[in-house]
């Protein structure tokens, strides 16, 4: 794909995410396994979920651990590239 | 190629709080959990026999299923925002059932739902067998399908990918909606209603997630073809093989 292709799809992706926040100002963007359990909730009214969540950390906690996973994740995969585009940049000038 | 690498690192520092998808602790009827947890059982062995005989018989590779390990992590930390008001977060399961293959996609699935189900509040032990068939099974088994049937249709390769991202990411939230249907029939109209208003709710907030997942999908598929195109291509065509 040309170097274009991938800004244009980027570009695409970034639109389809800022579109609901433009659309919907003020929206609330309740997640939907809330949204599932309240519809679950709706359907069964006498349910009594039987267990808790074993660990029930406060949101500033839990958004830490949230951005250590993506940092994790995305350090990883910013190391794999990396190393491939450096090996591949090597091998070129070996050749 | 080098924009690329750094749309790709703006795209995976936007880390945001995530309260979405999967089914959450207690939300399945006892009976249902232990259902889904034996159903679970036999992939997540067939899962780990298939990590087993790559690590056995490619060890050069253990780097590159950690790069989809690591996609899925980053992805599924990622909440975002959808058309329909709500929000949820892609699954990632798309690249690695390309390049290895549904089979090791239940362990690397399963680490992260563990994972957000222990520390995070984020699904449950409880769901927890649920939710490794909806993400670790049927998303990637689907997406799989989707890129196998895609080239054979004659598509590009970045469409293929595109098809498989998109299809497992959607996959997923419809199993968890159907598991849901099962569990909680409405009194008129049954589990079909049911899964209608469950679908409604998870399939609709994934939808334009799903496009944007594929989007990303192609993007990191085609950077890891260019920079590693040996190793890429291989695993392709030994995934051909087995099919």
């Amino acid at each position: 794909m040309q170097k274009r292709t991938y800004l244009l799809l980027a570009f695409i992706a970034v639109l389809i995410l800022a579109a609901p926040l433009l659309l919907l100002p003020g929206g609330e963007f309740e997640g939907s396994d809330d949204l599932a359990g309240e519809e679950a909730l709706a359907i069964r009214p006498d349910y009594q979920p039987w267990l808790d969540n074993i660990l029930a950390l406060p949101d500033s906690a839990e958004s830490l651990l949230f951005a250590l996973q993506a940092a994790v994740g995305s350090g990883f995969i910013g190391f794999y590239l990396g190393r491939v585009i450096t090996r591949k940049q090597m091998t070129a000038e070996k050749a | 190629m080098k924009k690329c690498a750094f749309l790709l690192t703006v795209f995976f520092v936007f880390p945001a709080p995530a309260h979405a998808m999967h089914i959450m602790e207690g939300f399945l009827p006892v009976g249902w959990s232990v259902f889904w947890t034996l159903a679970a059982a036999p992939f997540v062995w067939l899962g780990f026999g298939a990590v087993s005989r790559l690590f056995a018989e490619k060890p050069g590779y253990k780097m590159l299923l950690a790069v989809c390990g690591a996609y899925i992590f980053v992805l599924s930390a990622l909440k975002m925002p959808s058309v329909t008001g709500s929000s949820s977060h892609p699954t990632g399961v798309g690249l690695g059932a390309v390049l290895f293959g549904p089979a090791v996609m239940v362990v690397l699935s399963g680490i992260v739902l563990l994972f957000q189900a222990i520390l995070l509040a984020h699904g449950g032990i409880s769901t927890l067998g649920a939710n490794v068939i909806s993400m670790g099974v049927a998303g990637p088994l689907l997406a799989y399908g989707a890129y196998r049937l895609g080239v054979r249709a004659g598509l590009s390769r970045t469409m293929a990918v595109f098809a498989a991202a998109f299809t497992g990411s959607l996959a997923t939230y419809i199993a968890t909606s159907l598991q849901l249907a099962l569990a909680f029939p409405m009194e008129t109209g049954g589990i079909a209603a049911s899964f209608a208003r469950f679908a409604g709710i998870f399939a609709l907030t994934q939808a334009p997630l799903a496009v944007c997942e594929g989007i990303l999908t192609v993007i990191i598929f085609n950077v890891l073809l260019n920079y590693n195109r040996e190793e890429v291509q291989l695993l392709l065509r030994t995934g051909k093989e087995a099919a």
